[in-house]
């Protein structure tokens, strides 16, 4: 079971509070956002691109303190998110100053 | 008795404001979609519950919100917590690609660019079937959607009309009006920032442009070119579907047949530069429009808010300034923030980049503000309900 902590707008826009919990094929970057994405199909095209699959530039993605953000999406997570004893965080990036 | 919705998007979520037919007292509720753009939102004609409503983010990109209350409730058309009768989710209602080859336009740099997919900048609903829309879009396409907005398909043929030439002005290469010829349903005009304006008459199976008379001298090296040029908005009267006015970047134009030639009407305007066009409901030959002052100072001229209203289709205009600041006032009202109710007499609105939206319930003659601190205001859609 991995944990993913949603930002706030996609957490309503999902409708959902707080962390999502999602058992995904494969515990990698890739499958864990599939997962997501067959959960709560509203989210398809607000992290990555329908079609490409590419994360959206102003998305970043953390986890353990490590920026997984431009690593590909076989890159397994770390293994405390695998375990569940971390979240897997999708993050709007900072803007503004 | 008849009421008036008003559906306003703004910086930062959208509004929804109603009143009884005397359109003396409003009610404001919202903000839905707190803290996202709402670049339009707009009500079907014969089902004015069905509204549609485009919501936007630099950070999650585009959502299509689908309203069958009002208003008062909202979902993402075929993409919410609830699957298909096939039992598998589509989440497809946002999902904008453009058709076959990509392509490319002109970049600002003069090389060429492919075409993506940023945002809907205009919602237009059918004028017959409530599960059709259009969605006019940036990087400049049109699409369409049948089935409520769950999934959408592009008319590729628009982006053939020389679209290798069309260029995104400063605020980007948007499609912004959508005007559908209530007489014949296989005509449809569409303007593009910054390519101009085109139609077709065979349903969106070929584009034409019809910028001819279209002047711009400071904006194309070619003032007469046949694409290029920067139209902010046109509008029409539903009773004589062949008369066009348009607000370009700068000069008011008309068209008598059906854009196929354009003439300026900017006549007495203090600037012919200016943002939404609108004509009044119950008589064709009355426009309104509000002068800005420059393009690069885009507030009202001598920091005044006045809206301009030519009761003679263009060339002569009188100032609308009872209840309006006339004095200090820099606010600009953005192309898609004008629109006319069709109750009579025919109420006047639009929205500010300051945050106010002021109606008139007298055709003009006096204004109000209804709300002064939204945030900017992106657009004003009036309903006219029974």
């Amino acid at each position: 079971m991995i944990r993913v902590v949603l930002p706030v707008h996609l957490r309503t826009l999902a409708q959902v509070g707080g962390e999502v919990q999602l058992q995904p094929q494969h515990p990698t970057l890739g499958s864990t956002l599939d997962a997501l994405e067959a959960a709560y199909p509203v989210l398809r095209g607000t992290i990555r691109d329908h079609v490409t699959l590419r994360r959206r530039p102003f998305v970043r993605f953390f986890a353990c303190e490590q920026d997984l953000s431009l690593e590909p999406a076989e890159t397994r997570l770390p293994e405390l998110v695998v375990k569940g004893a971390e979240p897997f965080l999708i993050i709007g990036a900072l803007a503004g100053g | 008795m008849s009421r008036v919705r008003l559906l306003v998007g703004t910086r930062k979520g959208a509004f929804v404001i109603t009143s009884d037919g005397k359109r003396q007292n409003w009610e404001i509720n919202g903000p839905h979609f707190a803290g996202w753009e709402m670049y339009h939102l707009k009500g079907s004609p014969v089902d004015p519950n069905r509204i549609y409503a485009s919501q936007t983010s630099g950070w999650f990109g585009q959502i299509i919100q689908r309203s069958d209350d009002g208003g008062k409730t909202w979902n993402p058309p075929g993409g919410g917590p609830t699957t298909t009768p096939e039992g598998m989710p589509q989440g497809e209602s946002n999902k904008f690609v453009y058709e076959g080859e990509v392509g490319t336009h002109k970049w600002y740099d003069g090389t060429q660019h492919p075409w993506e997919f940023k945002r809907v900048w205009h919602l237009e609903p059918s004028l017959t079937e409530p599960d059709t829309v259009y969605a006019g879009v940036e990087d400049a396409a049109l699409f369409q959607s049948t089935d409520g907005g769950k999934t959408w398909k592009e008319f590729p043929a628009l982006r053939h009309a020389k679209g290798h030439l069309w260029q995104p002005g400063a605020g980007g290469m948007g499609l912004h009006t959508i005007l559908l010829d209530p007489t014949n349903p296989k005509r449809i005009y569409i303007a593009i920032s910054a390519a101009g304006a085109f139609r077709t008459d065979d349903g969106g199976e070929t584009w034409r442009p019809v910028n001819s008379g279209l002047k711009s001298q400071y904006q194309l090296p070619d003032p007469d070119a046949e694409v290029g040029h920067c139209v902010h908005r046109i509008a029409l009267h539903p009773s004589r579907p062949g008369v066009l006015f348009m607000q370009k970047h700068w000069d008011v134009m008309r068209s008598d047949n059906a854009g196929d030639s354009w003439h300026e009407v900017s006549g007495n305007l203090p600037s012919d530069f200016g943002f939404p066009i609108d004509v009044h409901a119950h008589e064709p030959e009355t426009v309104f429009v509000v002068p800005i002052k420059s393009d690069g100072e885009h507030f009202p001229p001598e920091g005044k808010l006045r809206v301009y209203r030519s009761r003679t289709g263009g060339n002569d205009w009188e100032p609308l300034t009872k209840g309006l600041p006339q004095k200090d006032c820099y606010v600009n009202v953005l192309r898609d923030s004008m629109s006319v109710d069709r109750l009579e007499p025919c109420g006047v609105y639009f929205g500010t980049t300051g945050g106010q939206v002021y109606g008139s319930a007298d055709g003009g003659e006096t204004w109000n503000a209804i709300v002064r601190d939204l945030p900017a205001v992106l657009s004003v859609e009036a309903q006219t309900l029974p």
